[in-house]
């Protein structure tokens, strides 16, 4: 691939993305589409953004060498330390970048879906640091597993509305969120926290995250003096994917390599929607879908929540298309493995997602220069951790 | 001109206006589902078979529950079509369906599928015009109607390019927000009414939020007639069929009133 990923009028990546929304949202998705394109290209917006991420976010994030764990892989690993931006992840990237928008925009209230509960810090993080009301969707089953994140959201002065249908879920999370915004699209801007989602928000949060691997190609060049063999990243909805794999696009003796949650195992409950799904069309956009044989969509299985999602961003179903990048999958206990790994070697919790990265970069058996991007810190998992290893 | 809509111009010229009763497949339960249909033909001047969806994300409690009922009764996509294949009924009757059965069986297989089983016309409430192209071609092959959906927030542009593409009649959507009950019918109902009517000589029947028969009577004060959907579920569910007949029936003379005043 010689060019970056533009998609084209329609938000299309080849075949995959689009509008597929209720006729409600195309004006305010065509308004939001307008705006985003006349910020991006606005020095003021620009330089608003870059502070923001210098002394809110706390970026850039270093890049790390993990000595210890380099070991244990049999390769040279560096990780890019999204874990130590402010409130913990990536997200945080995203969401400066949509409120910061949101307010533009004259929008009054934001609202946000949440799998982890990262974003949905990370959305009211930014919505408190600009005094505006924010609502976030969460489905119950994440309610119970990421507690600490529900109450940091309700300390910073979000309304976290617990979300019982369907599976109680990421998916569900954002269906419910989608209604909110059906119902008052004309005040409020919808947060929405992967590149997933109708068109432009593929588009919209890959650029706010591609900040992640612009830094970390610099660094890589700073750190080893060379571009790393293998760019690896763990994939829910993929914008830390996308984040990271954007910085190396034009790099083409670089792999990409996205690791999806294989679950209980692919034969059983998963969340791997590039390795084992099928076109479809799932929350504005076709991608690749976990779903059933009459195109009901499947319930995913993940135990980290921020990868429990059966669908996948449109532009990663391109990237596998084109063969640009590849995808892999780690299992649950792979993951909680690779978790107990980085804690042992290197002194840091991940979170249960990046794990399933690290965990990848442990099965193989290259002996590389292997970037892979930490996503966010594992404070909040240390329920689900305990429970797993028997703490 | 499709079949619904020479129906529906027929049931115009006559100086009704037009009532299309909605239910899901499968409701309140497989064997009772007929009896329940029949109830809605019995009175609609079209009747709108719900396909039951997991994400269901135009739906409000109502309609979402009586959805998630559906599908753990085991009444899937395939099996909700054919449960409203109806041969018996004069009344034409109209799949509601969310976009991705339609995309995971194939548009042509998904539209010869309803063409075999008796339908008119299909209505899709999450694929705007913008993506629809190839799917209304496929409908018009087998002379299936196309039922396009106009919201509060759709420019003038829009209403026009939608507009456009109705092979059946309107549906004026007509408040922000999802499926189920309004305790008044919104102000904006009548602005989108208006424009639809100024951009097109079909048929306009307003949705979303229509549920007693003094807010079908105010709805129809402009529009050619209305869709009734939650409603109709929850009596259904509720009360059975014969509850849900009857209130089509107040709901019907509520209607005649309008068209024989105006």
């Amino acid at each position: 691939m010689k060019t970056g990923p533009v998609p084209d009028g329609q938000g299309r990546f080849g075949e995959f993305g689009g509008r597929y929304v209720p006729e409600a949202l195309m004006g305010a998705l065509d308004e939001l589409e307008r705006a985003w394109e006349d910020a991006r290209d606005d020095a003021t917006y620009r330089a608003e953004l870059d502070d923001l991420l210098t002394t809110v976010a706390g970026r850039p994030t270093p890049l790390y060498e993990a000595t210890r764990f380099s070991e244990r892989a049999g390769a040279r690993v560096v990780l890019k330390r999204e874990d130590l931006a402010h409130t913990g992840a990536h997200k945080i990237n995203n969401t400066l970048g949509q409120v910061l928008l949101a307010r533009r925009m004259k929008k009054e209230r934001i609202i946000a879906e949440t799998g982890a509960g990262q974003h949905g810090v990370a959305t009211a993080t930014a919505a408190a640091y600009f005094g505006l009301p924010c609502v976030v969707y969460m489905g119950t089953v994440d309610v119970a597993r990421q507690h600490l994140n529900v109450v940091r959201m309700q300390m910073l002065g979000a309304e976290v509305v617990p979300v019982e249908t369907g599976s109680a879920t990421l998916k569900d999370a954002i269906n419910e969120a989608l209604r909110d915004w059906v119902t008052n699209v004309e005040h409020t801007h919808y947060v929405i926290g992967s590149v997933v989602g109708p068109h432009p928000f593929p588009e919209m949060v890959a650029s706010l995250q591609t900040i992640i691997g612009e830094e970390a190609r610099r660094q890589a060049l700073e750190l080893c003096g060379a571009l790393p063999a293998r760019v690896v990243a763990c994939v829910g909805g993929g914008s830390n994917a996308i984040g990271l794999f954007r910085g190396f696009y034009r790099d083409d003796e670089v792999r990409l390599i996205g690791v999806e949650a294989a679950g209980e195992g692919l034969e059983k409950r998963h969340g791997a929607s590039i390795t084992r799904g099928r076109p479809g069309v799932l929350h504005g956009a076709r991608s690749l879908i976990l779903q059933g044989d009459e195109g009901l969509i499947s319930e995913a299985h993940s135990i980290s929540a921020g990868l429990d999602y059966p669908g996948v961003g449109p532009e990663h179903a391109w990237l596998a298309a084109s063969g640009r990048a590849a995808y892999e999958s780690a299992t649950d206990a792979e993951a909680v493995e690779a978790f107990s790994v980085l804690c042992r070697t290197e002194g840091i919790i991940p979170a249960l997602e990046p794990s399933h990265a690290l965990a990848y970069v442990l099965r193989s058996d290259e002996e590389d220069l292997v970037l892979v991007g930490l996503s966010g810190r594992g404070d909040k998992d240390v329920a689900t951790i305990a429970e797993s290893l028997g703490l | 001109m499709t079949a619904l809509l020479e129906h529906l111009e027929s049931r115009r010229a006559e100086g009704h206006k037009l009532l299309v009763p909605y239910l899901m497949a499968g409701l309140p339960d497989a064997s009772s589902f007929p009896g329940a249909l029949d109830a809605l033909l019995a009175q609609g001047d079209a009747v709108e078979v719900g396909i039951p969806y997991s994400d269901p994300l135009m739906d409000g409690p109502v309609i979402a529950a009586a959805g998630e009922r559906a599908l753990r009764a085991g009444v899937g996509p395939l099996r909700a079509v054919a449960m409203g294949a109806e041969p018996d009924s004069e009344v034409p009757r109209l799949v509601m369906t969310y976009y991705n059965p339609i995309h995971h069986l194939g548009e042509d297989r998904f539209c010869d599928l309803l063409s075999r089983s008796g339908y008119s016309g299909l209505i899709v409430p999450d694929l705007p015009v913008e993506e629809s192209e190839n799917l209304r071609s496929c409908a018009a092959d087998r002379g299936l109607a196309w039922v396009p959906l106009v919201a509060p927030t759709s420019s003038a542009r829009r209403v026009e390019a939608i507009v456009a593409t109705a092979t059946g009649f309107v549906y004026a959507v007509s408040t922000l927000g999802v499926t189920g009950h309004r305790d008044q019918l919104s102000e904006r109902a009548g602005r989108v009414v208006a424009a639809c009517r100024e951009a097109t000589d079909l048929p306009v029947c307003v949705g979303i939020g229509v549920s007693t028969p003094e807010q079908a009577r105010a709805a129809t004060a402009a529009a050619d007639g209305v869709v009734i959907g939650s409603a109709v579920v929850q009596l259904i569910l509720e009360r059975g069929a014969e509850a849900a007949g009857s209130f089509l029936s107040s709901v019907r003379s509520a209607l005649d009133g309008v068209a024989s005043s105006s």
